[in-house]
């Protein structure tokens, strides 16, 4: 078991025959996602091809076409930024119950209304502004490169893209699997947070441990801190990006912002403690973090073959 | 995107919220001139794109023209420094003169999107004048807040609750209700990702009027508002940030001697705060993108080396699935175009690493290949020392 994605994911791309669509769909198919549909306004009737050629899926007009003719249970969203709240609303709509928001740039208001949208549907959004999930050796959704992944027991849960891959990387190299690694995404409106991603994975028998990779900004960090203080029995890892950050200037990302002292990386390396959580020093410390903790708890770090 | 006060006020004038009279000038005397239209007292503003300028020492208020004119001529072209612009203060380039008012109250109103809730959230205190932060601190039950429904939008029973909350006379209700609703209407369509006005303040003689006002615009929603992009003052920004923004770079100047170059925001971040665990400064943030290409890079490098206090560049990148040998051609033909003589340490991570450390390592250049971030700190750092 994993946590949101595994082999009976069926996923269809919002956007599939764009550059950035496209070329992340071919990457999913030769991870062995199902990539079942895409979807393309306008494009519908025709058939998107793997550049090799070796696999095809049809391409509709609409989500609600897509996903009735072809069984899809799971959107992944590349759609630019003023039609990504539209495509996100879209795919809800069409009673998909996971999807997953590439886009990075969306206006805030936009996310405001597809928030009240999304509201009291099945539908599970990550994102956006987030490379996605990975249920390491069992599918990919997303831009993550599938290779620095190995199936394991630990989860990632993070806000950054690269910084996530950093981790990955480091935990991979020491021969520690992960179990899910899910980007929640950067942007100050994002629909699945620390907390709903600490809750799903502190549920899943095959996640032993997790890790927390925050950064400046907002008050999801410490909400997750409060969450796991009162919830989580399994360990946990945290690091936080920007300690170095000034205040008062968005650090890249929409959301990562010191506004008026509130959303530093002190409060939140605090906050992480307060929770007995391991705090990495340093983000190259992350993977040896995350070794000796399930050394002292006594957990396997090896991952599944 | 942050505006002037001025700009703001235009706005929500527009949107109904009243403001005092006055005019924005850009010499002495124009600023007579403008006093002299606007009759007895005025207040002397200098419009930057920081807060504090009261304390500052940006306004003044002047009871005759003349004066208004000295005041004027004391400010314009100086360096006014604040609590908010640093050390280094900001130049004042443009005034607003406005009508001096008979203040009986003062208050705080803000309206901005609360991320937890995913909505806008009007929040108001007594406390006028004073930071919102501050109040927040020590009397956060002074501070009344009101979240607005995404779809139904601001409803009068909400500017009630607000305005019964200050203690506002309740003549004023319909004159309140129309200036939170302006308010609202002006948020929505404008796309703004925060109003201020701070204070808001009630006249002796009973108007309800918006005496200072900050807007920041939301920079992705700017595509579809060309006149308030329009409104942007470059003279309020840093030149390298500037040209960063003109080729769709995430560049922040800072204060340290390590430049470094990375992609994605979050391992940019990672990358400055180790750097000074590795006992370095970092002197700018700088996020090529998820996919940086060639031209990326090099725009990227020619804006790092132009901070001169750059001693050194790390430019850190994990490709993932972008390729290192493209990364490291760019890295190398931005190097030799730029002729530089800064050491540079390079860390790559992804697809034909190895191809990519050997573009680097045969360049001829004054390159340094390093393995994880914790190496290639160390040795940005290093070399930033001259070691």
């Amino acid at each position: 078991m994993s946590v949101l994605v595994d082999h009976n994911t069926r996923l269809l791309v919002q956007g599939i025959t764009g550059r950035e669509g496209g070329f992340h769909a071919e990457q999913a198919v030769l991870y062995g996602t199902k990539v079942v549909a895409g979807v393309t306004p306008g494009k519908g009737g025709a058939t998107w091809t793997t550049k090799t050629g070796a696999y095809s899926a049809p391409v509709f007009n609409t989500v609600r076409e897509a996903a009735s003719k072809t069984g899809a249970n799971a959107s992944v969203i590349f759609v630019p930024p003023p039609f990504a709240a539209d495509a996100i609303m879209e795919a809800a709509d069409a009673g998909l119950p996971l999807v997953v928001c590439i886009t990075e740039g969306i206006p805030t208001l936009d996310m405001v209304r597809a928030m009240h949208f999304l509201r009291g549907t099945a539908t599970r959004l990550i994102g956006p502004n987030c490379p996605g999930v990975i249920s390491p050796g069992r599918c990919k959704i997303g831009i993550m490169p599938g290779s620095i992944h190995q199936p394991g027991h630990v989860g990632v849960i993070s806000r950054s893209g690269t910084l996530t891959y950093e981790a990955v990387g480091q935990l991979t190299a020491l021969g520690i699997g992960q179990s899910t690694c899910l980007g929640i995404g950067g942007d100050p409106i994002i629909g699945t947070s620390f907390v709903d991603a600490l809750r799903l994975m502190n549920e899943d028998p095959e996640t032993h441990a997790m890790v927390v990779i925050g950064e400046i900004g907002g008050t999801g960090e410490e909400e997750a801190a409060a969450f796991v203080k009162a919830q989580v029995k399994k360990p946990v890892v945290g690091f936080i990006a920007g300690r170095t950050a000034p205040p008062g200037r968005r650090m890249g990302h929409a959301g990562a912002i010191i506004s008026g002292g509130k959303g530093t990386a002190a409060d939140k390396i605090a906050a992480l403690r307060d929770a007995g959580i391991q705090v990495a020093e340093s983000p190259a410390l992350i993977g040896e973090t995350v070794k000796e903790m399930l050394k002292e708890k006594g957990k396997s770090v090896e991952g599944k073959p | 995107m942050k505006v002037h006060e001025y700009q703001a006020k235009h706005i929500l004038a527009h949107f109904g919220v009243a403001t005092p009279r006055g005019e924005v000038v850009f010499t002495p005397e124009e600023a007579r001139e403008a006093a002299q239209r606007l009759g007895a007292a005025v207040v002397v503003k200098a419009q930057i794109h920081a807060g504090g300028r009261g304390k500052g020492g940006g306004v003044k208020l002047a009871r005759t023209p003349e004066e208004a004119e000295r005041i004027a001529g004391s400010l314009l072209g100086q360096k006014l420094v604040t609590a908010q612009t640093g050390l280094e203060g900001r130049v004042v380039r443009r005034l607003l003169i406005e009508e001096g008012l008979d203040i009986v109250k003062e208050f705080y109103i803000g309206l901005l999107v609360d991320r937890a809730s995913a909505r806008p959230v009007f929040m108001a205190s007594s406390e006028g004048g004073v930071e919102i932060e501050v109040v927040a601190a020590e009397h956060p039950e002074k501070i009344i807040k009101e979240y607005v429904h995404a779809a139904a939008g601001f409803q009068p029973f909400q500017a009630r609750h607000l305005a019964f909350g200050l203690g506002l006379d309740p003549v004023l209700l319909q004159e309140t209700t129309k200036i939170f609703s302006g308010l609202y209407r002006a948020f929505q369509a404008t796309d703004a990702s925060l109003i201020e006005i701070n204070p808001f303040v009630q006249t002796r003689d009973g108007r309800l009027l918006a005496l200072d006002a900050k807007m920041t615009f939301d920079d992705n929603a700017l595509f579809r508002h060309k006149d308030i992009q329009e409104l942007r003052d470059l003279n309020e920004e840093d030149s390298l940030e500037v040209k960063a923004s003109e080729y769709k770079l995430n560049y922040i100047r800072l204060n340290g001697e390590v430049g470094c170059m990375v992609n994605g925001a979050g391992l940019a971040m990672a990358t400055m705060d180790i750097i000074q665990y590795a006992g370095g400064r970092p002197a700018n943030f700088l996020d090529v993108g998820g996919g940086a290409n060639e031209e990326q890079v090099k725009r990227g490098f020619e804006i790092i080396l132009g901070d001169p206090n750059v001693r050194a560049v790390l430019i850190n990148i994990f490709g993932g699935i972008m390729r290192c040998d493209i990364v490291a051609s760019g890295v190398v033909a931005a190097a030799k175009s730029l002729g530089t003589k800064v050491p540079v340490v390079v860390r790559l991570e992804g697809t034909n690493v190895e191809l990519g450390q050997k573009i680097l390592a045969e360049s001829g250049l004054n390159f340094t290949v390093a393995q994880g971030m914790k190496d290639a700190a160390e040795k940005v750092v290093a070399a930033a020392r001259g070691h």
